[in-house]
């Protein structure tokens, strides 16, 4: 038995200690939008966040979540407009979407660290997440652009 | 010194020999009926169970390969160079735990080293520790295990081998390796000094682990704090022999004995998360403090820690390498690709929660073990930062990619030699996980 809690609430499960908490995510709990991509933790498509901080759920054994709390896509906003969300919106980065659950995750996890992230910052820190749509520019548009909405800049005049 | 050697030749020489016997020799203490609860004040009992705790009572006498045991009552399976030993069950059931020992039986095994029966223990017992604690502090640690609920267990055999199963032995060893008696009060050193000896030296043994065993395994009395190989680990040098970057200073110590991790060192994984999850954690602050106190006089971090600034601004530069622009070194993308989401820091420190590599302790050491075990384990929620984890990387990297990434790592995050031999090294590493931690994706 594990017990965490996900975006806010409280979860058991009764499940091996050894089994993956993406599937725990998916299979168990229900909430498909952490997505599988490779299942070595390469590519960052399951990427959620545990205590805060962007993590691969799917080589992350559920007994290693055990009291944790634990963040997925659907968690960060209840009506899915949180900052990054928005701005993911407002330069409509994806393309096929399959990695951008786990996009976003990092990305947010990347702003709480740098709240005005360079280039630099922001190549180091999302270059273990990928995208076969090759959205990459994008992204860093939109996180510069999260950042600057949560700075307040005004950027549209 | 030399007299304690010449004794210990003449003591073994004439090993058959009247005067030998009889230093070695202990009565049996009488048992006693199991004494009740009301024996003991609410009060020592509390005592007791926070002294058993910083003691890590439960970690070596419980049982843990396996099936877990019941906690305290012992069978836990120690690997020594002589053979296995297996602990003993120290909850009070009367016939397989200490139901039958009475304090003053408790506190000859704890000061000396002798069973109840008159028998030598082996110091797998830390007793050469235990024997620095107080009367009233052994006496709580008794009053707490004797309210402990009997369990009914019974140990598995050691595998010591002849000649060093003939237990008489011990007293040799003793006579050599044992300074029985309360630690003496080193009125050179503040208050909280001696107190952090006291636990650091007593009842928490950091010196079990953390110094180098000599070929009759006791600790070298020339190597303290040296570090040593443990449980299929390296328990780091405490001393100034520690290679890390950045000292061991008593904020470190202490963020790390309380919290499980020291910002600038990293995490407290493997035989460690124990000690500080399970056993420290139980302890009031002050004494916490007063440990870190003591390891960082141990370490002469206050004469050192001027040349922080510099090693500091090093490993923040090395902790950027490759990660800007593309990459053509495959194991610069392999570390781009796999660690540096949560390990790469930018800035003049790392981020709190964001162990930086170029720092960790890990890394620094003269062999890649804990740089492989944490790689290949994770760690979780028990272990290093309580609300955190880091995944294992088991099914994701062969022993060829371990080494690739050691040696990479080593080559731009530390200034010292590469590591040697490491597939072969990733490999006898990955051997000591009994069961992969995470099943395969797959």
């Amino acid at each position: 038995m594990t017990t965490f809690r996900l975006n806010g609430r409280d979860v058991t499960v009764d499940v091996p200690d050894d089994t993956p908490l993406l599937w725990v995510i998916r299979d168990e709990v229900g909430l498909t939008g952490t997505k599988f991509g490779c299942g070595i933790g390469m590519c960052g498509a399951c990427t959620i966040h545990i205590g805060g901080r962007a993590t691969r759920s799917c080589v992350t054994p559920v007994s290693a979540a055990e009291g944790a709390d634990i963040t997925t896509i659907e968690g960060i906003d209840p009506e899915g407009n949180h900052p990054v969300q928005q701005a993911w919106r407002e330069i409509q980065v994806p393309q096929c979407g399959y990695c951008q659950s786990g996009q976003i995750m990092q990305a947010v996890s990347l702003l709480k660290d740098y709240p005005s992230p360079t280039d630099e910052e922001i190549d180091a820190v999302m270059a273990g997440s990928l995208c076969r749509c090759m959205t990459y520019i994008r992204i860093r548009e939109a996180i510069k652009k999260a950042a600057a909405n949560a700075r307040g800049d005004a950027s549209n005049g | 010194m030399i007299k304690r050697i010449a004794a210990a030749i003449v003591g073994i020489g004439v090993a058959g020999g009247v005067g030998f016997l009889a230093y070695a020799w202990y009565p049996a203490i009488a048992p006693v009926a199991p004494p009740p609860p009301s024996t003991f004040t609410a009060a020592q009992i509390e005592r007791g169970r926070v002294l058993a705790a910083g003691g890590y009572c439960a970690e070596c006498h419980t049982r843990t390969d396996g099936v877990r045991g019941v906690e305290l009552a012992g069978d836990y399976k120690m690997d020594t160079p002589f053979g296995a030993i297996f602990s003993s069950n120290i909850t009070p059931d009367p016939e397989t735990g200490i139901g039958h020992w009475s304090e003053a039986a408790f506190k000859r095994a704890m000061r000396k080293g002798i069973s109840r029966d008159g028998t030598q223990l082996f110091p797998a017992f830390p007793f050469d520790h235990f024997t620095h604690m107080t009367d009233e502090d052994i006496d709580a640690v008794y009053a707490f295990l004797m309210t402990r609920q009997p369990v009914h267990s019974v140990k598995r055999d050691n595998t010591v081998g002849f000649p060093f199963n003939i237990r008489l032995e011990q007293a040799g060893w003793k006579l050599l390796f044992l300074h029985e008696g309360p630690l003496k009060n080193n009125p050179k050193q503040d208050a909280e000094w001696n107190r952090g000896a006291y636990l650091a030296e007593g009842l928490s043994h950091c010196s079990a682990c953390h110094t180098p065993r000599n070929l009759m395994g006791a600790e070298k009395a020339g190597a303290p704090y040296d570090g040593a190989p443990v449980d299929n680990w390296i328990a780091p040098p405490l001393n100034d022999h520690n290679p890390t970057p950045v000292v061991w200073t008593e904020d470190e110590y202490f963020k790390y004995l309380r919290f499980g991790s020291a910002p600038l060192h990293g995490s407290a994984a493997g035989p460690m998360s124990p000690v500080v999850h399970g056993g420290l954690s139980e302890m009031p602050e002050s004494d916490v403090h007063a440990i870190a106190h003591y390891l960082a006089e141990i370490d002469h971090a206050s004469t050192r820690v001027s040349q922080d600034p510099k090693a500091l601004a090093w490993a923040m530069k090395a902790s950027m390498k490759d990660l800007v622009g593309p990459q053509v070194n495959p194991n610069a993308k392999l570390y781009a690709g796999a660690c540096a989401a949560c390990h790469a820091n930018a800035g003049p420190q790392p981020v709190e929660g964001r162990p930086d590599l170029a720092l960790n302790n890990a890394l620094w050491l003269d062999e890649p073990t804990n740089l492989f075990q944490v790689i290949l384990r994770g760690i979780g929620t028990t272990e290093g930062i309580s609300t955190v984890s880091m995944p294992s990387f088991y099914h994701s990297f062969s022993d060829a990619d371990l080494a690739r990434l050691a040696t990479y790592l080593r080559a731009t995050r530390t200034t010292l030699p590469p590591w040697n031999d490491l597939e072969k090294k990733a490999a006898d590493v990955r051997k000591t996980l009994p069961t992969p931690p995470v099943a395969s994706s797959h």
